[in-house]
């Protein structure tokens, strides 16, 4: 009796639970689902109302204007320009800093010298500091480098500004990595970087993917870099589509915009959905022993 | 000039010495085994061989060449590590390539070398696996491999027994007993089981605190111990070291030690070393096999002395039983035959043989004779 009475209460908590749990699902999902459909819909059916409904002409017309033709502040190229911005900065910037981060954890855990702790401190206060913080200096930089307004410079100050983020991953993976085999490996006579190359680097898999994951999100969203130290030409997508909400003259093409923002978040998506089940092998690895 | 040789060698982290003045040398082929507890410099005296820690002075030479600043790689050494440290990205055969690769020996010697050493370490079957699928065993062979494949002039061996099951590690240390007899290298060997530096070494260098205590072959060390630290760190169950006077009976110089039930009594020491210290308290060390029954007593022996001593506990432990008295306050043990009937609360007789007897000052802990 009293287990079977604890059974059915189990399961009408259940029941609640997963009830719940679908509830916040549908909840969280459902501003895509709104991007998605309207989207596909000519802008005469979202005027008229109706935003939940699905299409009733089904296009792709807003996705091929928001791509190739769309205004863009004063140019109607559409977002593909910016895209390619986007691409050819964060690809350079994710790789640079991933290298230069690992390269750090080596360092600092292999090869430990005087004030390795401090150097160490230092970056992953780096990591903190507010971005605002940095805007100022960071222009006066990149315009004595003669960087300012273009795309490597972007290049550099995202590089920059994830060393810290991907040098604590590193570090902390490779805290963890035995020291023995670095030691071996130095009797059998590989050098500094030969060690790193093929003794570490091919046991680093989950946590680069980690990195790449972590940085290639941050950089492809980031705005406020993008809006502060690029021109027209220069653009990475998140300022180009605030600019195609905002310019548009005459009548708002809903369906463009939406088109255009699934298109700013897809390359994210994406790489979540290829790596996504390697970030959390990562992010457990070192707290689980193999 | 021996073969390797370690001069006048320290270690300090910091402010803090980690080994004191070391001298060792090492002739070719000696099997020298570091033994002491954990934490007194042993893998840092190992690491200073292999020039993974550089020395603070001193000097350590090869084949009479310094080889202080010489990159670990350049001399000619090979190390076994206590956790095997075998590349886990890399097959068998990869991880015992890969030394010889990186100096430059030509893939047509490299697979003959390799084939040559798994032969020997009858590891040929796991050349194409992965670290992560061999048994402890077998990733101590296939570390072995990687240091034989070397032809190093020095194997440097880090506690290589000491993540491996009871059984194994016996079987192990034979073998590797048998590979230094066919090979004939020079091995410098850490642990901190006495019994491997006992059954595998050539000479034993037994240290504490970051000092060598004492450096000699294993029967000095075992029957002539420099102190009480190595008397009660070496041998298993260790000696027993107790209070005693030395005094004069008869003529004779003679031990006095008092017993449980209140009375005392003097054994002859086996010689006159101690004729001029009447008087004076030293400890009596003396190993549990020359405290025995009376008829397990060596027969060689000149110096048997009895002594009636009531029983506290029997242990008995098969082919032995452990007899043990209270004197001078201490625990001590006797080696028994194992069909004495003997049991606790007995008076009993212990027979001593005092030629195996060693004396200590009680303040410095050193030998006095
Ligand atoms: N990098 C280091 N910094 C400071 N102290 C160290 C370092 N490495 C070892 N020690 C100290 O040196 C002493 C000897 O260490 P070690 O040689 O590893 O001992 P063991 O005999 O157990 O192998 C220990 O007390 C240890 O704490
Ligand atoms: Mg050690």
């Amino acid at each position: 009796m009293a287990t079977t009475h604890a059974k059915s209460g189990n399961s009408i908590g259940r029941i609640v639970l997963y009830t719940l749990l679908v509830f916040f699902c549908i909840y969280y999902l459902l501003p895509l689902y709104v991007m998605l459909v309207n989207s596909l819909k000519p802008l005469s059916e979202i005027t008229a109302g109706g935003m939940m409904a699905l299409p009733q002409e089904w296009t792709i017309a807003p996705w091929l204007s928001a791509w190739s033709s769309a205004q863009v502040g004063v140019e109607a190229t559409g977002l593909r320009p910016y895209f390619l911005n986007s691409i050819i900065m964060v690809v350079p910037a994710v790789a640079l800093s991933t290298i230069v981060g690992a390269l750090n954890g080596y360092v600092l855990t292999k090869w430990p010298f005087r004030g390795a702790t401090i150097l160490f401190g230092l970056l992953l206060f780096g990591c903190f500091i507010p971005f605002q913080m940095v805007l100022i200096p960071m222009a006066r930089m990149l315009g004595l480098m003669g960087l300012a307004g273009s795309v490597p410079g972007l290049i550099f100050v995202h590089f920059v500004y994830g060393i810290g983020f991907s040098t604590l991953y590193f570090r902390n993976y490779y805290a963890a990595f035995p020291t023995e085999l670095v030691r071996a490996a130095q009797i059998d006579g590989a050098g500094f970087f030969r060690i790193f190359w093929r003794i570490l680097l091919p046991s680093s898999g989950p946590i680069a993917v980690v990195c790449i994951i972590w940085q290639f999100t941050n950089i492809w969203n980031d705005f406020l870099f993008g809006a502060s130290f690029s021109d027209f030409d220069s653009q990475p997508m998140t300022v180009a589509l605030n600019n195609l909400v905002q310019s548009s003259t005459g009548v708002k093409e809903y369906n463009v915009h939406f088109a255009g923002a699934i298109m700013a978040a897809l390359p994210t998506l994406l790489v979540y959905i290829v790596a996504g089940r390697y970030f959390v092998r990562g992010l457990m690895a070192g707290s689980v022993k193999g | 000039m021996g073969f390797l040789d370690i001069k006048q060698a320290t270690k300090s982290y910091g402010a803090v010495q980690v080994l004191h003045e070391t001298d060792i040398s090492i002739e070719e082929g000696e099997f020298l085994v570091l033994v002491g507890p954990s934490g007194c410099g042993k893998s840092t005296l190992l690491n200073m061989i292999a020039g993974l820690e550089n020395i603070t002075s001193g000097e350590i030479a090869i084949r009479g060449k310094s080889m202080n600043g010489v990159k670990p790689a350049d001399r000619n050494i090979a190390m076994v590590f206590q956790s095997y440290a075998l590349y886990p990205n890399m097959t068998v055969s990869g991880n015992i390539s890969f030394g010889m690769e990186m100096h430059g020996i030509e893939k047509s010697e490299r697979e003959k070398r390799i084939s040559q050493v798994s032969d020997l370490l009858q590891i040929k079957h796991l050349l194409d696996r992965k670290p992560g699928q061999l048994s402890g065993g077998q990733r101590q062979r296939v570390a072995m491999g990687r240091a034989l494949v070397r032809e190093p002039d020095v194997f440097l061996f880090d506690e290589p027994l000491s993540n491996l099951d009871a059984k194994l590690r016996v079987d192990m240390r034979t073998e590797i007993k048998k590979l230094h007899q066919k090979l004939g290298t020079t091995i410098v060997y850490v642990t901190h089981d006495q019994i491997e530096a006992l059954t595998l070494s050539t000479r034993i260098a037994v240290m504490f605190g970051g000092y060598v205590q004492q450096l000699g072959t294993p029967k000095e060390i075992y029957d002539n111990p420099a102190n009480m630290f190595v008397a009660g760190f070496m041998g298993s169950p260790s000696m027993n070291l107790f209070p005693a006077k030395v005094v004069s009976e008869n003529g004779q110089s003679a031990a006095e030690v008092s017993l449980a039930n209140g009375t005392k009594a003097s054994i002859p020491f086996a010689t006159e070393e101690l004729a001029s210290d009447v008087g004076r308290d030293i400890i009596l060390g003396i190993r549990p096999e020359a405290i025995t029954d009376r008829d397990g007593a060596d027969r060689n022996s000149q110096a048997v002395h009895i002594v009636e001593a009531p029983v506290e506990v029997t242990e008995p432990a098969g082919s032995d039983t452990f007899v043990v008295s209270q004197i001078g306050g201490k625990d001590v043990t006797g080696r028994f035959r194992a069909d004495v009937a003997v049991n606790a609360g007995d008076t009993f007789p212990f027979a001593f043989n005092m030629e195996k007897a060693v004396a200590f000052d009680p303040q410095s802990e050193n030998r006095i004779a």
